[in-house]
């Protein structure tokens, strides 16, 4: 018969700890055969019994006081004693909410800054003249932003690189002059933006690779400037990049 | 003080003494406070500190004495009380049974008598069960069906006088 197999099994049925699929098939059982089912249903009594007769100890209430007492101030002798902890939970809690509160802001500061610089790569784009000097060769591009922009900044070798430089541009955010510069890889336009880190008030983050706009975007700072990377190519290519920049600078 | 009641009464089923079982609370919860940093978040508060609570009991002078008496077979699978062949009407439980039940209960020995109330009366799961008792989950179930068998027997033993 059938049922050796499931009269083992009601205990876990009657606890629920029957799987599912095992539990609807013991159900059907359960239909057809009456010693199966009375069965089951002296297992729940009996459980039901056992739920109710388990209460049957209540603590005192003296007692409870004891514990209570004994657990909200061990050894506190003093006021500061009971409340250092209060304070001290308090003024963490004002910590982590504040810091909290300035990464969101900053959050939002970062992500304001890598917008604009994304349009302003867009416009460069999209403009007819992309770039005021017009040159490959750094020696040319760097000097011409000295009297332009109040910083300086190195720009790699790119022989032996798959990357040209195209020109460079001024550039500004928050009302303060950056350089921008134009690299090109293969039909791939790159903007290299760099500007001082506290021109940017905080928003130049840390160093990050992420996507803004479906643009790849680098950035880092070091020595006082902020870099960023901005462009459609692939995010191998504007790592590369970003590494040789990293070394020139 | 999270379940403080429940832990009370559990104590006091273990310990069958109110005195007995104000002091095991005590323990448990001075336990459970000094090693909060073993509890690790995430994990069973529950089986946690009953099983604190259990273990303090065991090594009690009432907690070794009461295991010290289970009989060797309580785990072993030859020894199998005898099902019980009345039919099933006679079993009915009314709610006027409680107190039979409860001494039922008090009759059987701790192990039977914990597996139970943690099942019945806590309504934890087996897995919870496992964790609390320290032991396999299959031996949870074979344990849990034994002791419903002698609470069984011994209800009706206790209803034929």
């Amino acid at each position: 018969m059938a049922c050796e197999r499931w009269t083992e099994k009601l205990d876990a049925y009657a606890d629920g700890e029957l799987p599912a699929a095992e539990a609807r098939e013991l159900d059907e059982h359960l239909r057809g055969c009456a010693s199966c089912a009375a069965e089951g249903l002296r297992k729940v009594q009996l459980k039901r019994a056992v739920q109710a007769a388990g209460q049957k100890f209540t603590p005192d209430p003296a007692f409870r006081n004891r514990i209570q007492r004994s657990i909200a101030a061990p050894r506190s002798s003093s006021w500061k004693r009971r409340w250092l902890p209060v304070v001290v939970t308090a003024m963490a809690a004002v910590l982590i909410a504040s810091a909290f509160l300035l990464t969101q802001s900053q959050r939002r500061g970062e992500r304001q800054l890598m917008s604009e610089l994304v349009d302003q790569h867009v416009a460069t784009l999209a403009s007819s003249n992309p770039v005021d000097v017009v040159s490959t060769d750094r020696h040319t591009v760097k000097p011409w932003f000295e009297g332009k922009i109040p910083f300086t900044f190195n720009l790699p070798e790119l022989q032996g690189s798959p990357f040209a430089l195209a020109g460079g541009r001024v550039a500004y955010v928050k009302q303060s002059p950056g350089a921008e510069l134009i690299f090109r890889i293969r039909q791939h336009q790159i903007s290299v933006f760099i500007f001082q880190e506290r021109a940017l008030e905080g928003a130049g983050g840390s160093e990050s690779a992420r996507t803004a706009l479906s643009f790849e975007v680098r950035s880092w700072c070091r020595n006082g400037l902020c870099y960023f990377v901005i462009g459609d190519a692939g995010a191998q290519d504007l790592g590369q990049l970003a590494e040789l920049l990293k070394a020139a600078g | 003080m999270p379940l403080f009641d429940r832990l009370y009464n559990f104590a006091h089923w273990l310990t069958q003494d109110r005195e007995e079982a104000e002091d095991l609370v005590q323990e448990t919860y001075a336990k459970a406070l000094k090693g909060f940093r073993s509890f690790q978040p995430g994990t069973n508060f529950r089986a946690w500190i009953y099983q604190i609570l259990r273990n303090t009991f065991l090594t009690s002078r009432t907690g070794s004495k009461a295991t010290a008496t289970v009989p060797l077979e309580l785990e072993s699978d030859d020894e199998v009380l005898p099902v019980a062949s009345d039919t099933p009407e006679s079993i009915l439980l009314q709610r006027s049974d409680q107190q039979l039940v409860q001494e039922a209960l008090d009759r059987l020995p701790v192990p039977y008598r914990e597996v139970l109330l943690l099942c019945e009366f806590e309504e934890m799961s087996y897995q919870e069960i496992s964790a609390t008792l320290g032991v396999p989950m299959g031996t949870v179930m074979s344990r849990l069906s034994r002791a419903r068998r002698a609470l069984r027997n011994t209800v009706q033993h206790l209803q034929k006088n």
